[in-house]
This record gives structure tokens, C-alpha cells and sequence, in this order.
């Protein structure tokens, strides 16, 4: 699985740290997501899943083929 | 129950996509229909009264996912084709085109219309914003107009207002509350938020109500407030609340009373879900029914209502959460803001213009506002989860 997010579309929501919290995090200025691990193990796919598909600016995307 | 084998979404926007996705995330191999009245791709709403409506995004941009996405979502999409009729104990919906669809699963999530004053159909120049079509054609009259009056001091009044006045317009905010977002915010935010229009060179007509409005041709060139001012305007925007679309649910023997009436898994009758801002379900943490129109509760309870008809479904009990942009300004709000709770800077200094803010209610903190702040405010939601998600016995009045 490969995670890239749009840190341009990003509006600092947080959902998806509050869910997957060892592969995202926020910057402490604007709240815009720090992506910090584009590759994650198994064990951590089912909670990005969930993350990007809460994520209500719809910026984070998933490639499983990767 | 036996295993549904079809489930038909109705309404293919954030509520409904994020639905039928979770649905074959979770191993949902039948057939899988989402109907739509508008003919676009699936697209996201909050942009439409930010980057879409100051241009900065084309609107190609808020479409919500990639054509492939959708491919490889293995559903038939019916667009451009709305529901007119439902019965609730055949499942049966019809459509506006003369089909008629069923499924083991009904999903409403038809979200909500945007209410319209009597005066204003069919006047050129004045606007609502609920559909990328509106933001369109009101970003088109934007283009060309030198002021303009935004009736309404809700989150989208607001937004809306900033917006147009960062195209350069001027612009007057109307509304009936001392400052706009009072009832989202509480009195201290919103004032900080009325200094910030006011600083942006907003006007903002508080305590005030739209009267009549004056037309010349077909085409809106003012309007008279109830306290007898007197406005010029070449574009008026009307953001005074939202209706939820439920027309076509009349005789589908559901039960309807502002959105359609669900338990606490979002059920409104066997077989039939609703989601969005078209759901008023019951939250257990509350103890109360309640209806949110927020982007980030249409995802949230869509991944609900898809455990939920694969028969792994568990109480809805969110946290309510929004987020609006105002000119420099990100918000960030936790919680609903009750009128009875104490306001306190937690962290932060307004006149540094970043702070977060906890609303103190009788049962302990309910709402978290943050000011140009999101992960300081995310933080302290931590604080909120037990007064949201704790089951409360119904408040007896
Ligand atoms: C301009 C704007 C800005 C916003 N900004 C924010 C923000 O900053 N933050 C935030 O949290 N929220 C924001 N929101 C709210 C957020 O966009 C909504 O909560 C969200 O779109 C709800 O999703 P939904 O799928 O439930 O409803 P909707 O998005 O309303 O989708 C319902 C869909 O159903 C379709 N439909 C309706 N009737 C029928 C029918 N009879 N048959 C078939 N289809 C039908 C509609 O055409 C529509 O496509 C904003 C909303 C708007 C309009
Ligand atoms: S959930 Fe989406 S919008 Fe929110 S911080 Fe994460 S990536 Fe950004």
C-alpha cells in the first residue's frame, strides 16, 4: 500500500490522526496532515482505509498495487 | 436476518459514496446502485463556498473521487435521474424517469435542499449555494457585481460573505443574531469572528431581518431590512437554512419530522437506512434525536450504516464536528456549542490570533473551538468523548 495525501485540499480536520495515529500526524502551526509513513505495515492498512475514507476533504489517497 | 444480497443508495453524494465504499471495503460483493438527481460525478459541497466560488479551484477539482475510484467500485450509478416515490414495506423506489428500483437495502441519503424566501424565486442576481450549479452561477454574477448583501449569519452566511468580499466585492452580512455563528460558536467566538469581518471591511447588520426585497426589471437591485434600512445590491445570497430532502419519502410510510426519523444504528425501517443531513437518528451519548449537517458526519455515519447492514452494526455516537474558512481564519469546532455554557481560553491568545476555546456546560466540557488551530483543538477533543459517547437516559422535560 502506498498513502499520498493532498496537502492542498487538507483542511486540518484531524480525523485521520485521530484514527490512524502512527501514519498521520498534523502540523502544529496550520493543522495540515504530516503523512508519516507513506508505506505502512499490514497491521496498520484497515485504520488508513477508514482514515481516508472519513477524511472529509477527501485528500488522501490510496494505491494498493504500490 | 439473511445476508442482503442488493443495496440501492439514494443520493450519490459525501453520505451516500462514502456508504456503498465502505460497503465493499467491508466485503460487499452483490449488487451495489446509487441513484442521483444530479447528473455530475459525485462532488464535495464545502469547497463550493470556498475555492470554488473565489475560482481558485476549477470545479473539476471538488469532484470526491477519480473516475477510476469509481470504476473500481464496482456500482452501477444512476445520475441524473431523482427518486419521486418510495414505499418503505416493498422497498420499492421510483424514479422521476419512470424506473422503479428495489434492493434487500435502501440507503436515504438524499441530504438537504437549501431554503428560499417567497420573494426571491424567479428574481435575476439573487442566489442560493447548496449545488455546484449555484456556485457557478453565483460566482458568474460575482464577477460582475459591486455589492452584495448575504441574508443569513449562519457557517455558510459567513463563509460566503468572506469569500465575496476577498474577490474584492462589498459586501454587507445580515442576520438576526448579535454576531454571526453566535448559536454555532457562543458569544465569545462569534464576537471574535464579527471582529474579523469587520477588520476583513464586511458590514455586518446584526439583529435584523430581511423585509422586502426591491427588484427593477426582473432583476434585484436592493432590499429593506426590518428595521427599515435601505440596501442597494446587484447580487443578494439568501443562506437561511436548509430543508431536508425528503418530498419524495411523502407516502413511503416512513416516518418524517425534520429528516427521516431513525433509531441508534441510523435504521428508519427494516431494510432501510438513512445517512447525512437528511438522518435524524437517535444519539444514545445525547439522549436525544439530532440531525447534523456537517461534511464529517456524512462519512462517519455512512462507515456506521454499512457495518450496520452487513449486520455488524453498532450505535452511532459521534462526536459533531465542523470546520469553516473565513478569510485567514481556519476554525475548528468540536462539540455543539449549548447557549448555557462557559466559555475559557484553554490554550493560545486571541489577540495573537490562534486559540483554542472549551465551553463548559452543567455536565462538564461539550465543545472545543479552535481559532487557527486545528491540532491544538483535535487534542483537546479528547476531553469531549465521554459526554458524546456515554449513554444518557433521555432527558425527561
Ligand atoms: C456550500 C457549502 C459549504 C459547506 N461547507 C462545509 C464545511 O466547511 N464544513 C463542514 O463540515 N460541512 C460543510 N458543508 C456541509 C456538507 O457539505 C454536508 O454536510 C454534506 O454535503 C452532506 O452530505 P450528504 O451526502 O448527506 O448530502 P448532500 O451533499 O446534500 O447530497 C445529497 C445528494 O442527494 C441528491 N438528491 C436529493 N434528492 C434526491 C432524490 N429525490 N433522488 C436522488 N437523489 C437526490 C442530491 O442531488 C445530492 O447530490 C457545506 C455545505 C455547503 C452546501
Ligand atoms: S482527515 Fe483529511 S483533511 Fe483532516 S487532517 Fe487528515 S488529511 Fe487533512
Amino acid at each position: 500500500m502506498k498513502i499520498t495525501v493532498e496537502e492542498e485540499k487538507c483542511c486540518g480536520a484531524g480525523q485521520c490522526v485521530l484514527i490512524a495515529p502512527e501514519v498521520f500526524d498534523q502540523r502544529d502551526d496550520d493543522g495540515i496532515v504530516i503523512l508519516l509513513d507513506a508505506a505502512p505495515a499490514e497491521d496498520q492498512h484497515e485504520q488508513v482505509r477508514e482514515a481516508a475514507a472519513v477524511c472529509p476533504a477527501a485528500c488522501i489517497h490510496l494505491d494498493d498495487n504500490a | 436476518m439473511t445476508a442482503v444480497r442488493s443495496v440501492l443508495v439514494v443520493g450519490a453524494s459525501a453520505a451516500g459514496l462514502t456508504t456503498a465504499e465502505a460497503l465493499r471495503r467491508k466485503g460487499f460483493t452483490g449488487t451495489l446502485t446509487l441513484l442521483g438527481a444530479e447528473r455530475e460525478l459525485p462532488y464535495d459541497r464545502p469547497p463550493l463556498s470556498k475555492q470554488v466560488l473565489s475560482g481558485a479551484w476549477e470545479p473539476e477539482r471538488a469532484q470526491l473521487r477519480s473516475t477510476q475510484a469509481l470504476a473500481a467500485l464496482d456500482a452501477e450509478f444512476v445520475l441524473g435521474d431523482p427518486a419521486v416515490g418510495f414505499d418503505a414495506d416493498s422497498r420499492e423506489v421510483t424514479t422521476a424517469s419512470g424506473r422503479t428500483l428495489t434492493a434487500d437495502a435502501v440507503v436515504i441519503a438524499t441530504g438537504v435542499t437549501a431554503r428560499t424566501l417567497p420573494d426571491q424565486r424567479g428574481v435575476r442576481g439573487t442566489h442560493v449555494v447548496r449545488n455546484l450549479e449555484d456556485a457557478a452561477a453565483l460566482r458568474a454574477d460575482l464577477l460582475s457585481a459591486r455589492r452584495v448583501v448575504v441574508i443569513g449569519d449562519g457557517v455558510l452566511g459567513a463563509e460566503t460573505a468572506a469569500t465575496a468580499r476577498q474577490m474584492g466585492l462589498d459586501v454587507t452580512l445580515v442576520g438576526p443574531q448579535a454576531a454571526p455563528m453566535t448559536e454555532q460558536l457562543g458569544p465569545l467566538v462569534a464576537g471574535h469572528l464579527a471582529d474579523l469581518h469587520l477588520r476583513n471591511g464586511v458590514e455586518l447588520r446584526g439583529g435584523v431581518l430581511l423585509d422586502a426585497l426591491h427588484t427593477q426589471g426582473g432583476a434585484v437591485t436592493g432590499l429593506r431590512l426590518s428595521d427599515g434600512t435601505e440596501l442597494e445590491a446587484d447580487v443578494v445570497v439568501t443562506a437561511v437554512g436548509c430543508v431536508p430532502a425528503t418530498d419524495w419519502l411523502g407516502n413511503s410510510g416512513l416516518n418524517l419530522d425534520n429528516g427521516v426519523v431513525c433509531d441508534a444504528h441510523c435504521r428508519a425501517a427494516p431494510g432501510v437506512w438513512a445517512v447525512g443531513d437528511v438522518a435524524r437518528w437517535h444519539h444514545q451519548g445525547l439522549g436525544r434525536p439530532v440531525r447534523l449537517e456537517n461534511r464529517t458526519n456524512a462519512s462517519e455515519q455512512g462507515l456506521v450504516v454499512a457495518a450496520d447492514i452487513l449486520g455488524n452494526g453498532k450505535p452511532y455516537l459521534p462526536v459533531p464536528y465542523f470546520w469553516t474558512d473565513q478569510f485567514d481564519v481556519k476554525l475548528q469546532v468540536h462539540g455543539i456549542a449549548s447557549p448555557v455554557a462557559q466559555a475559557e481560553v484553554v490554550e493560545g491568545d486571541p489577540v495573537d490570533g490562534r486559540f483554542v476555546v472549551r465551553l463548559e456546560g452543567p455536565l462538564g466540557p461539550e465543545c472545543v473551538l479552535g481559532w487557527n488551530m486545528p491540532k491544538q483543538a483535535r487534542v483537546q477533543r479528547a476531553d469531549l468523548v465521554d459526554y458524546y459517547t456515554r449513554p444518557r437516559q433521555p432527558v425527561t422535560p
